[in-house]
């Protein structure tokens, strides 16, 4: 008697829902044994996240500050991924849109009439985080060097050229030494809605409004999905895979530096320490549980950044370790992975059955006497 | 079966039966092997070679059937089971782990073994088997260093150390020089010198005559026959292997044969290995006939039509269609310059199994005027364009929406046949059709072929199946090798000649060639 994988027939949409459902409660019950391994009544933490993260409209307005970053990354990562191109370095695309975007502040709104500094800034910002994104596009495309790597080692870069812009030649000179830029003149904000939650909102919006069209309603969006799905496909159909891999991520990386430039302009409003603390990274995250739909990665990342904010109240409220919210954000993802799994396979105890169902499906057999 | 008989033979395999959904792979097949000789297994693509071996290796469980080694009644569950009854086979892709040396592959998999293996033990005993048999390769040296022919020679390394009696190899000879085969058949004379016996799969007639004492012939996942070698001829195994019997026939007009449509001069390309698949091809397909494209898979049919439809890198010669000159152009360019292609690998390349029908449908119509405007697509009307190719192809789906996987292999190569054939401006590429497909499915591509044709369609049909040539094409041309060895007209076409050429026996007459 053994156990089988066997691919099922076809993958309801109830699962795909039920999948990102059940890895939240799985997460919040692994969560609940950490707690209360910590010595901590479990419902009482989660109260208490719930109250910091959602309890009224100041703490909603600093979920969606951080939720902004969330999403516009989120976006980005998702229109990656599509492609399968692993783009891990959304962090470093963002902060070199919060790069660009502090260059207009501090070098540009006094030539520029007042009412464009903004656009500029995030005009800016986004085309710095393309041509982050693009480098190692380029490579993949053209000399198949895996972008794993080479995303995750151009963010060191960016972090490190950022830090050292604060610290070196853009350092305030009367910020009595603090690490950190000059304040930016007040035409180089960006609108704030309530509280320090800001237009960013908007963009991330407008953002995922877009992406769904282009998905579904546009030839570019038609190429980019079944590249997706099937890149044998797409070369056989005359899409030019390379050019695509490298517009997508252009876009990618645009999203992302858009959520840098939102950082420096509508959050920060200085360059300085706590631009990039992981964003980036948990965009990933985003992208896998809303499975790559822009309107999913709102929610998502909504989600995900009132799991941030929770933790942090519980530090306060509850002295326990800020890290509570990571490991809460890591324990949602492995069963995110793992029930994929079972999306699309199903598991079937055999009696002494035959090694078949290990091996390529019987439709392949028939064809592999070639 | 009688005791006497079942002694003298090392395996005995009687009736096995293997089906798989909707296809009988092996119908009740009987196979026998000796001790000290070489048995051809021979049969065409799609014959059950692959299959019953496979039963034979512990990949598959016959659903009918008995074996026999050496006079016990066995029940092979697994490649372990099929190990130990001193069966082993190297199949067609090696499976070797490339950053491992020789020796770590050799002990790879073996039971009982040491948690830090004695590498040394293991070298000489290979150095030892390298010297008895002829199969000389530096037991410390990596396998991605080795060519084909050495990574072959370790797959059987890695049986003789294993004291395999039974070596089973599937097309040995795809992969090698000349040079080389002759170096295997030098291989197995001395294995089955030692007691041994050897089975290999092949499609190859003159490796039939070259390697094998015993031929059995499978068709149709059918025994046909058991011959002795050398009390057979290649002529005889041709039409074995071939079969004569036709399913039906088609209705077919005399055609009337306007201006080329692709020319095709001098081709040369390489095949995925690197090593030159075409040699200097030429041919012209004209509007209004189908040239079909006979041989026996493996000879540069597969690289031929991915370097007419741009899919691979030609390194010499030139390929036109109309006027347009296509040589090593986009896929795209090749599209526009007016080629369809309905490809050997449906699943894989024709259609993308996660989107919808009417998505498949529109793969190459979404850029025209019918279903876009500027960037922007009209999904309403791709869904009414679906809607007609389904009618108008008579596609059995649930409806447009329906995720094109869950068809039916006949249905998924008509969604195929329908985007391909709407989109046809001037010439196309069709290869392997009907493979796999039924009776009825396999007759309505056919007509659909031929209508094609009559609508003055240029067809370019690559097919291993002689009798569908036959029946749809106007003229056969045959390939081997890489190269064109004779083109006739259907009329005039004999089966008998054309199989022999398929085989790589030149034509008695002068093979015309263009």
């Amino acid at each position: 008697m053994r156990i089988v994988f066997e691919k099922r027939q076809e993958v309801s949409h109830a699962i795909r829902v039920l999948v990102p459902v059940l890895s939240l409660v799985f997460a919040l019950v692994f969560g609940a044994f950490l707690l209360l391994l910590s010595g901590v009544d479990p419902f009482a933490a989660y109260a208490a996240m719930a109250q910091g993260a959602l309890g009224d409209v100041h703490a909603v307005a600093e979920t969606l500050v951080k939720a902004i970053p969330l999403m516009l990354t989120g976006l980005g990562v998702a229109i990656a991924f599509r492609m399968l191109f692993w783009n891990i370095g959304a962090e470093g695309q963002l902060a070199m849109g919060g790069l660009a975007a502090t260059w207009v502040a501090l070098y540009a709104s006094d030539p520029l009439p007042n009412w464009s500094v903004v656009p500029v800034a995030v005009v800016l910002g986004m085309l710095a985080g393309a041509v982050w994104a693009a480098i190692p596009a380029i490579l993949r495309a053209y000399l198949n060097v895996n972008e794993t790597i080479t995303t995750l080692m151009m963010n060191y870069i960016a972090i490190l050229l950022v830090s050292h812009m604060y610290h070196g030649p853009w350092r305030d000179p009367e910020g009595y030494g603090f690490p950190g830029t000059a304040r930016f003149p007040e035409v180089a904000w960006l609108p704030r809605i309530y509280d320090r939650a800001h237009a960013g909102l908007f963009l991330a919006v407008i953002a995922a409004a877009i992406l769904w069209f282009v998905l579904q309603r546009t030839k570019w969006g038609f190429e980019l999905r079944i590249a997706g799905e099937n890149p044998k496909a797409a070369r056989y159909i005359g899409i030019n895979i390379p050019r695509l891999i490298i517009k997508a991520m252009l876009v990618s990386g645009a999203l992302c530096g858009l959520a840098g430039v939102c950082e420096v302009t509508g959050v920060m409003r200085r360059l300085q320490q706590g631009l990039t603390v992981g964003y980036g990274y948990t965009a990933i995250i985003v992208a896998w549980m809303s499975q790559l739909n822009p309107w999913g990665v709102l929610l998502v990342a909504f989600l995900l950044a009132a799991l941030l904010v929770g933790g942090d109240q519980i530090q306060m409220a509850m002295g326990l370790p800020a890290a509570m919210g990571l490991v809460l954000q890591g324990a949602l993802l492995f069963p995110m992975l793992g029930g994929s799994l079972f999306a699309e396979y199903r598991l079937r105890i055999v009696r002494s059955g035959p090694q078949e169902a290990l091996l390529p499906q019987a439709s392949l057999a028939k064809e592999s006497e070639s | 079966m009688t005791e006497s008989r079942t002694r003298e033979s090392l395996l005995r395999m009687k009736g096995i039966t293997k089906r798989f959904p909707g296809v009988l792979a092996n119908d009740h097949v009987d196979l026998e092997l000796h001790e000290g000789e070489v048995l051809a297994l021979l049969g065409e693509n799609g014959a059950g070679k692959s299959t019953l071996m496979n039963v034979l290796c512990g990949l598959y469980r016959p659903d009918e059937g008995v074996i026999t080694v050496r006079g016990d009644r066995v029940d092979i569950q697994s490649p372990r089971d099929s190990y130990d009854l001193g069966i082993g086979m190297v199949h067609q892709n090696f499976m070797l782990v490339e950053t491992m040396t020789v020796a770590e592959n050799v002990v790879l998999g073996l039971q009982g073994l040491a948690f830090q293996p004695e590498l040394r033990r293991v070298k000489h005993r290979l150095e030892e088997l390298g010297d008895q048999y002829g199969l000389k390769v530096d037991p410390d040296a990596y396998i991605w260093q080795l060519s084909v022919g050495e990574q072959q020679r370790v797959e059987i390394l890695k049986l003789l150390y294993r004291d395999v009696d039974i070596l089973i190899l599937d097309e040995p000879t795809a992969v090698l020089t000349p040079q080389e085969v002759d170096d295997l058949v030098e291989v197995l004379r001395r294995v089955v010198r030692e007691g041994k016996a050897a089975i290999f799969i092949t499609h190859k007639l003159r490796e039939v005559m070259l390697f094998s004492d015993r031929v059995t012939v499978l068709r149709g996942g059918k025994n046909v026959a058991t011959r002795s070698t050398s009390e057979t001829s290649p002529e005889e195994l041709a039409r074995l292997m071939v079969g004569r019997e036709i399913l039906f026939r088609l209705e077919k007009t005399t055609c009337e044969v306007g201006a080329p449509v692709l020319v095709v001069e001098d081709l040369e390309a390489l095949n995925d290995k690197g090593l030159p698949a075409l040699r200097g091809v030429s041919l012209t397909v004209r509007a209004g006939e189908i040239v079909g494209i006979a041989g026996v898979a493996g000879n540069g049919q597969r690289e031929l039509a991915e370097v007419i439809t741009g899919l691979r890198y030609a390194v010499g010669g030139d390929v036109h269609v109309g006027k347009t000159c296509i040589t090593n152009c986009s896929p795209l360019r090749a599209i526009q310059a007016g080629v369809s292609h309905i490809p050997e690998d449906r699943v894989g390349m024709g259609l993308v199994g996660d989107m919808s029908v009417a998505e498949n449908l529109a793969l190459k119509a979404y850029r025209t005027s019918e279903l876009s405007r500027g960037p922007v697509l009209f999904p309403r009307r791709m869904k009414t364009f679906a809607e007609d190719l389904i009618d108008g192809f008579d596609i059995a789906t649930p409806g447009p929406g329906t995720q094109v996987k869950f068809l039916s292999g006949g249905n998924l190569q008509k969604a195929i046949l329908a985007r391909e054939l709407k989109a046809c401006k001037g010439l196309l590429v069709a290869v392997h059709p009907t493979r796999g497909l039924d009776v009825g499915a396999t007759e309505t591509v056919r007509e659909l072929l031929l209508e094609q044709r009559d609508e003055g369609t240029a067809v370019l049909l690559i097919s291993e199946d002689l009798d569908e040539l036959l029946e749809v094409s106007d003229r056969i041309a045959v390939m081997f090798e890489g190269e064109i060895v004779g083109v006739v007209p259907t009329e005039e076409a004999d089966i008998d000649a054309i199989g022999l050429m398929m085989a790589g026996e030149q034509p008695e007459e002068e093979g015309a060639a263009g």
